[in-house]
């Protein structure tokens, strides 16, 4: 079966003052059907603009992507993006949020129809009593709900997930990754999610795209998440290979993300004592 | 039981009485004095000798006060019903200002070309007083027969009073989060959608800044274009004491002018402060 993603020789350039910066060099993925990617490295490698040449808000300077065999030019909401800020209207409410994409993708369907499905998306997020609250209302935590279920409700070909919780607190962005995980396990949409949270990728993917760092990030290791679905955090907790894979991602983000652009690694060398612990450690630059 | 803060009450009236004590201690008043040949003399007295103190301006101007919607005569009036033909044409000029100036508003706001070429002459014509404007306005409408007047002076307001409306909704367009655009953008909208759904809900609350300082100035307009058109009103009440040399009148329209134009940037304000608290 073809690939239902296929980025090609990606690069991104942006004009500085002191010349041209290339970000991104040469980026390679393709995403099978059904498929939870997620690409991890440090601040500032190009992650965060890969997806959002994908999203069709930034041009890619060489190199293309092809969507369930189409060329992608510009945005569309084919792609169901969940921002890291909620990115909610404030004057609408909750429903009024999701309706607005809704409204644009199923405008065949009766208005009726349309509210059943932003209220269907909603409810499964949780959101079922605040329906016709406005952001302002809402917990941080619940306006990213909001922000799922807006992606979701589009029945895009592909979801783009950019630092989805990178603004919560750890409690918040457990219960938020597993409201994420619950539905996607309903609707198995192909995802590619940005983060650089090691716990996140790992709970969440299928395959996590370790980034070197930047400038002119590339693809620097793969890392294939075997556990089967649908997943428990308790389980993967009890599991030893959990945290094989999760040293393997610490000693790439501290060390092999700089060796393999001929840098130094910085900050406490080589492989810190990973913790057996259920905390998420942010891997952040 | 909600607290009453007898400063917020308090305060204001001392400030009160001192300016009345003021306003009497500048006045003028008149002294008769009997002169040795048995005849009467009168004597005005006071560092402002023309100047009505506050006792003598109510006592003069009751009439307009205690029944201010009579119509004794056409220029002899109660003051309130004085003041509601100046509301009238002011907020007939003040509609015009906000139709005209919120599409400007937007077209600077969006267009950085259209921006450029406009915003000099609007950063020009800003500071003009509204007695430069009147006569071009009756320029303008000469030939308008029996309504020139009441356009000369549409005119006048509108042009004065649209600029806060202009320039507050083109920064409300220019401070659109680009997140919100964003949105937008990967859900596609279409222009009008945009406009309608996002940019203007999300520029409302300038637009509200604009518009409460446009009725401020359309408010101060009024009684320059009333003493210039003769057009009957507050203004133009004003300026016919002063003529007839009545100005004990003269104190009783500052006040006047002065408490509407409060009373209608409070009611402002808090529509204003309705919308901010949308966002």
């Amino acid at each position: 079966m073809a690939d239902h993603v296929e980025i090609s020789h990606l690069s991104k350039v942006f004009p500085t003052p002191k010349g041209p910066l290339r970000v991104v060099k040469d980026f390679n993925l393709r995403i099978r059907q059904g498929e939870f990617v997620t690409l991890i490295g440090h601040s500032g490698c190009g992650k965060s603009t890969v997806l959002s040449i994908l999203a069709g808000l930034s041009e890619a300077s060489a190199g293309g992507i092809v969507l369930a065999g189409r060329e992608l030019t510009g945005p569309g909401p084919d792609r169901g993006v969940v921002f890291q800020s909620p990115n909610l209207l404030p004057w609408m409410t909750a429903l009024e949020n999701v309706m607005l994409g809704v409204d644009q993708v199923f405008y065949t369907a009766s208005r009726e129809e349309r509210r059943q499905i932003a209220e269907y998306y909603l409810t499964v997020v949780g959101l079922g009593e605040a329906l016709h609250q406005r952001p302002s209302e809402l917990s941080q935590g619940m306006r990213q709900r909001v922000g799922i279920a807006r992606a979701f409700a589009l029945s895009p070909k592909m979801l783009l997930l950019d630092e989805p919780f990178g603004m919560l607190d750890s409690l918040t962005r457990f219960e938020l990754q597993q409201v994420l995980l619950d539905l996607w396990n309903r609707t198995r949409l192909t995802a590619l999610m940005v983060t650089h949270d090691v716990d996140e990728a790992l709970f969440l993917s299928d395959r996590i795209v370790m980034m070197t760092n930047g400038p002119e990030a590339e693809v620097g290791e793969i890392l294939h998440v075997p556990f089967p679905r649908p997943r428990r955090r308790q389980e993967l907790l009890e599991n030893p290979e959990y945290y094989r894979l999760r040293e393997q991602l610490i000693e790439f983000l501290h060390v092999r993300a700089y060796t393999l652009k001929g840098q130094t690694p910085k900050g406490p060398s080589s492989t810190a004592p990973v913790l057996r612990a259920a905390s998420s450690v942010a891997v952040a630059a | 039981m909600k607290k009453i803060h007898w400063d917020a009450v308090l305060m204001p009236l001392v400030g009160i009485a001192l300016t009345l004590l003021a306003w009497q201690m500048i006045s003028g008043r008149i002294v008769t004095r009997s002169l040795a040949d048995g005849t009467v003399e009168e004597v005005k007295l006071g560092w402002v000798q023309d100047l009505p103190g506050p006792v003598q301006t109510w006592e003069k101007t009751r009439k307009y006060v205690v029944e201010p919607f009579a119509k004794r005569e056409e220029l002899d009036q109660g003051i309130l019903r004085f003041t509601w033909y100046s509301l009238v044409i002011v907020a007939k000029g003040y509609a015009i200002a906000l139709i005209l100036g919120t599409p400007l508003g937007f077209l600077l706001g969006l267009s950085s070309t259209f921006s450029k070429m406009f915003d000099p002459i609007i950063q020009v014509l800003r500071p003009v007083s509204p007695l430069a404007w009147m006569p071009l306005g009756v320029v303008l409408f000469a030939n308008a027969g029996k309504s020139a007047n009441e356009l000369a002076a549409l005119f006048t307001i509108a042009v004065c009073a649209m600029w806060p409306t202009v320039l507050n909704t083109a920064v409300g367009v220019r401070a659109i989060p680009q997140d919100y655009l964003n949105v937008a953008r990967v859900l596609k909208l279409s222009r009008t959608q945009t406009l309608l759904k996002i940019m203007i809900p999300a520029t409302l609350p300038y637009m509200f800044t604009g518009y409460r300082l446009s009725l401020g100035i359309a408010w101060l307009v009024i009684v320059a274009v009333e003493m210039l058109t003769g057009r009957i009103g507050i203004g133009n009440f004003l300026w016919n004491e002063y003529n007839n040399g009545l100005y004990t009148s003269i104190v009783l329209c500052i006040v006047t002018i002065g408490l509407v134009g409060f009373a209608l940037d409070r009611a402002m304000s808090l529509l204003e402060r309705r919308f901010k608290s949308i966002l």
